[in-house]
C-alpha cells in the first residue's frame, strides 16, 4: 500500500527531538518522516533506545520536558498539531489521537471502577449525559469481547486480568472514535494466547472503525501479523520503512538483516543465531555517518563519515549507501 | 551439542511428584469471623521430568503456571511440599536431606531474568563473581581470584578490565553476561535459567543464546531453561515440558513436540505464536484465560478452554502415559479421539 502525502492521516516530517543537558544536546529522534493512511496499521520496531516511544510520545503531544521537538512538524489531517498549546492539544488527545500503553495496569486508575473511567472519558469528549456515556460504555466493553460487560462494567481494575485489562484499555481508547491510535508495546506485558487474541480484536476494530494505528513494539513476530507497512528504526533514525512483507522477507539494510536473522523460529534448526556485534550506541556516542557503521560488516569509508538519507529501493525506502545506485560502488571500487 | 551423553543410563536430575503449595489464607480471625477456609495456591501439582547430563531442558507456559517455582525447588530456594527431587541418584528435596542438599547444592547455579534486579548495584563487578569462589572457597589467594574473575569475564564476551566497573555502567545485554559469569564462577555443572532473555532485545538475546549454547558445549553444562518464548525454546532445548496450572501436560524431546504436538494446549500455543514467515495468516487465538490455581477446574485443568473436551475431562485428572517416548496427561489422547 503507497501513500501519496495528500491522503495521509498523519504526516510527520523531519522531525528531531532533543534532550538538553549540562553535557550538551542529546538528539533522541533525528530527522524523521513518515506518513500514515487512513485505516493504515504502521509497525514502528527497533531496541530500546532506538527512539519508538519518543516518537509516539511526540505524536501524542506527550513528551516530558526537559525533551523538546527541535525541528520538524506532525500534521493530523492537514492540520499541524506539534505547536498547538496545552489547552488545545487536550481536545485532540483522547478525541482524535486515543493510547493504548503497556502495561494495563498502570493505565488504569486503581481507584475508580471501569465504569466512571469510561464514561469520564466519553463525556469528556462526546456531548451526551450520564445514562448515555453508560450505555456506550458497556457497548464498548461488549465490543472488546469482554464476557458479563454488564457485570463487569462496575468492576475494579484489579479484578481484571491481565488480557481483559488491556481489553478494557482499549475500550477506553476507542471512546471518542479517534482517528489515530497509538499503540506502545500493547502486548508486551501479555502471554502468547493472549496476545493473539489482542492483536486479533485491535485489527477487526481498525477494520470496522477505519482507525489507523502506529503500533510501537520491539516484537518483529506481532509486526508482522499485525502490520501493513513496517517502520525499522536504529539510533533515533530510520533504517527502512516499506510493506511488511518486503521488510520481513527481503530486509534490505543491514541492520534489519541482522534483526531478522537474530530472531529464532521454529522449523528450521540452526546452531548459532545470526548475532549482530557490539550494541546500539548511546545517545551521548551516536557515531557520524550511519549510525549503524561501527556494527556494519559491509562498511564502507564513505558510512563513516556522511549521513545515508531514505531512498526508494523497489516498494521500500532505506537508509543506507549501500543502496544508491550501483554507480557509486564502481567509483569508490578504484 | 557434542557431549550429549549417550551413556546417560542415570539422569543427572530427576524430579518424582514434585508438589508445592503456598498458604494463601485469610489471617485467623478473618477466617474464624467470615467463616472462611483455608486457601491454598497449587503452584506445582505433581510433576515428574529428568534430565540428562549435557541436555537443556525447557518448561515452557503461561504466566502463573508454575514453571519459576519448579526451578526455585531445585536450586532449593523453596522447600517441597511433597515430592522428590534427585541428583545424580542422591535425594536432595525434603528438608531432611539437608546434609545432603548442602553438599550437592555447589553443583547448581542460577541466572534469573531481570539483570538489573539481580547484581547488587554498590558491588564492583569483579566482587560480584568473586563472591560464588569466595564462598565456596575455591581460591584464596587474591591474585588467583583476580585471574580467575579476569577469565571469567573474557569467557562471557567482556574484557578484565570491566571487573573495576559497576553494574549501573553496563547495558542489560552485559549484565547478563555478569550474571552467567558469576553462575559460572561456582564452577558448577548445573544452571537453571529462569527466563534469561525476557528483559532482552532479540539481538541481544541472539548474543546470550549463543554465548549460552557455546558454553554448553565447551564446559559439558546441562541446564533447566524456563521461558514463555516457544521460539526461543525451539532453539535451545533438547527437550521440552510444556506445563499448565502447576501440571506438566506434555513432555518429549523437542523435535517430536514441535512437529507433531499431541496436547491441545501444546497444540493451541504452538497455533498462537505469530509465524514470520507467513505474513498475513490469521493465527487462530486460545479462547479463554489461565484460570486461577486457587481454585483450579475438576478434572483436567484445561478442560474450560479445550475444544476436545467430554465429560470424563471434567471430572477425572488424566494421568500422563508414553507414546512413542512423549508424555502426554490428556484423556482425548488416551482414547484416540485425537492422534
Amino acid at each position: 500500500m503507497t501513500v501519496s502525502n495528500d491522503q495521509a492521516l498523519l504526516s510527520v516530517r523531519n522531525l528531531r527531538i532533543e534532550f538538553p543537558t549540562r553535557r550538551g544536546t542529546l538528539v533522541a529522534v533525528d530527522d524523521i518522516s513518515f506518513d500514515i493512511a487512513p485505516g493504515e496499521i504502521l509497525g514502528v520496531v527497533g531496541e530500546s533506545g532506538a527512539g519508538k516511544s519518543l516518537t509516539g510520545a511526540a505524536i501524542i503531544g506527550l513528551i516530558e520536558p526537559p525533551g523538546r521537538i527541535a525541528q520538524g512538524q506532525i500534521m493530523l489531517e492537514g492540520q499541524r498539531i506539534d505547536n498547538l498549546p496545552y489547552e488545545d492539544f487536550r481536545r485532540i488527545r483522547g478525541r482524535r489521537i486515543g493510547a493504548i500503553f503497556q502495561d494495563p495496569l498502570t493505565s488504569l486508575n486503581p481507584l475508580y471502577s471501569v465504569s466512571r473511567q469510561l464514561t469520564e472519558t466519553i463525556q469528556t469528549h462526546l456531548p451526551l449525559n450520564e445514562r448515555e456515556a453508560r450505555q456506550r460504555a458497556l457497548e464498548l466493553l461488549e465490543e472488546v469481547g469482554i464476557p458479563g460487560a454488564a457485570e463487569r462494567i462496575d468492576h475494579y481494575p484489579h479484578q481484571f486480568s491481565g488480557g481483559m485489562r488491556q481489553r478494557v484499555v482499549i475500550a477506553l481508547a476507542l471512546c471518542a472514535e479517534p482517528r489515530l491510535i497509538i499503540a506502545d508495546e500493547p502486548t508486551t506485558a501479555l502471554d502468547v494466547s493472549i496476545q493473539a487474541q489482542i492483536i486479533s480484536l485491535l485489527k477487526r476494530l481498525c477494520h470496522e472503525h477505519g482507525t489507523a494505528v502506529m503500533l510501537v513494539t520491539h516484537d518483529m513476530g506481532v509486526i508482522a501479523e499485525a502490520a501493513d507497512r513496517v517502520a525499522v528504526m536504529y539510533s533515533g533514525r530510520i533504517a527502512e520503512i516499506g510493506p511488511v512483507q518486503e521488510v520481513v522477507r527481503a530486509a534490505k539494510h543491514p541492520y534489519t538483516h541482522g534483526l531478522m536473522g537474530s530472531i529464532p523460529h521454529i522449523g528450521h534448526h540452526v546452531d548459532q543465531l545470526t548475532q549482530i556485534e557490539g550494541s546500539m550506541p548511546r545517545l551521548q556516542e551516536i557515531p557520524p555517518g550511519c549510525p549503524f557503521n561501527p556494527r556494519c560488516e559491509q562498511v564502507t569509508a564513505r558510512c563513516r563519515v556522511e549521513r545515508p538519507d531514505l531512498q526508494a529501493v523497489e516498494k521500500s525506502a532505506v537508509a543506507c549507501h549501500l543502496f544508491d545506485a550501483r554507480a557509486v560502488e564502481a567509483q569508490v571500487g578504484e | 551439542m557434542n557431549n550429549v551423553a549417550d551413556n546417560s543410563s542415570a539422569p543427572l536430575l530427576s524430579v518424582d511428584g514434585l508438589v508445592r503449595h503456598f498458604d494463601v489464607s485469610a489471617p485467623f480471625l478473618n477466617r474464624l469471623f467470615e467463616r472462611l477456609d483455608r486457601a491454598y495456591v497449587k503452584a506445582v501439582d505433581g510433576i515428574s521430568f529428568d534430565i540428562g547430563r549435557g541436555e537443556t531442558f525447557s518448561l515452557v507456559g503461561e504466566s502463573g503456571c508454575g514453571k519459576s517455582t519448579v526451578a526455585r525447588l531445585i536450586v532449593g530456594l523453596y522447600q517441597p511440599t511433597a515430592g522428590s527431587i534427585q541428583y545424580e541418584g542422591v535425594e536432595i528435596g525434603p528438608p531432611e536431606a539437608a546434609q545432603d542438599r548442602k553438599r550437592i547444592q555447589p553443583h547448581m547455579q542460577m541466572i534469573f531474568q531481570d539483570p538489573y534486579a539481580s547484581l547488587n548495584p554498590r558491588w564492583r563487578v569483579a566482587n560480584i563473581i568473586a563472591e560464588p569462589i569466595n564462598v565456596r572457597g575455591l581460591l584464596s589467594n587474591r591474585e588467583e581470584i583476580r585471574g580467575r574473575v579476569g577469565d571469567l569475564l573474557s569467557q562471557v564476551g567482556l574484557s578484565p578490565a570491566d571487573g573495576e566497573r559497576y553494574p549501573h555502567e553496563f547495558s542489560g545485554g552485559q549484565r547478563q553476561r555478569i550474571s552467567i559469569a558469576r553462575a559460572l564462577a561456582g564452577e558448577p555443572e548445573f544452571l537453571v535459567c529462569d527466563e534469561p532473555t525476557s528483559a532482552l532485545d532479540v539481538s541481544v538475546q541472539a548474543q546470550i543464546l549463543n554465548l549460552m549454547k557455546e558454553l554448553q558445549n565447551r564446559l559439558g553444562l546441562t541446564y533447566l531453561f524456563i521461558s514463555h518464548d516457544l521460539a526461543v525454546v525451539y532453539h535451545v532445548s533438547t527437550k521440552v515440558g510444556v506445563m499448565y496450572l502447576g501440571k506438566l501436560v506434555e513432555w518429549a524431546d523437542t523435535k517430536t513436540l514441535f512437529e507433531k504436538p499431541r496436547h491441545p494446549y501444546t497444540r493451541m500455543l504452538l497455533d498462537a505464536i505469530p509465524d514470520l514467515e507467513m505474513t498475513g495468516r490469521a493465527r487462530i487465538p486460545v479462547a479463554g484465560e489461565v484460570p486461577s490455581p486457587i481454585n483450579p477446574p475438576s478434572g483436567c485443568a484445561f478442560h474450560p478452554r479445550c475444544p476436545h473436551a467430554e465429560d470424563r475431562c471434567r471430572m477425572e485428572m488424566p494421568k500422563a502415559q508414553v507414546y512413542d517416548g512423549v508424555h502426554v496427561a490428556c484423556h482425548a489422547v488416551a482414547d484416540g479421539r485425537i492422534s
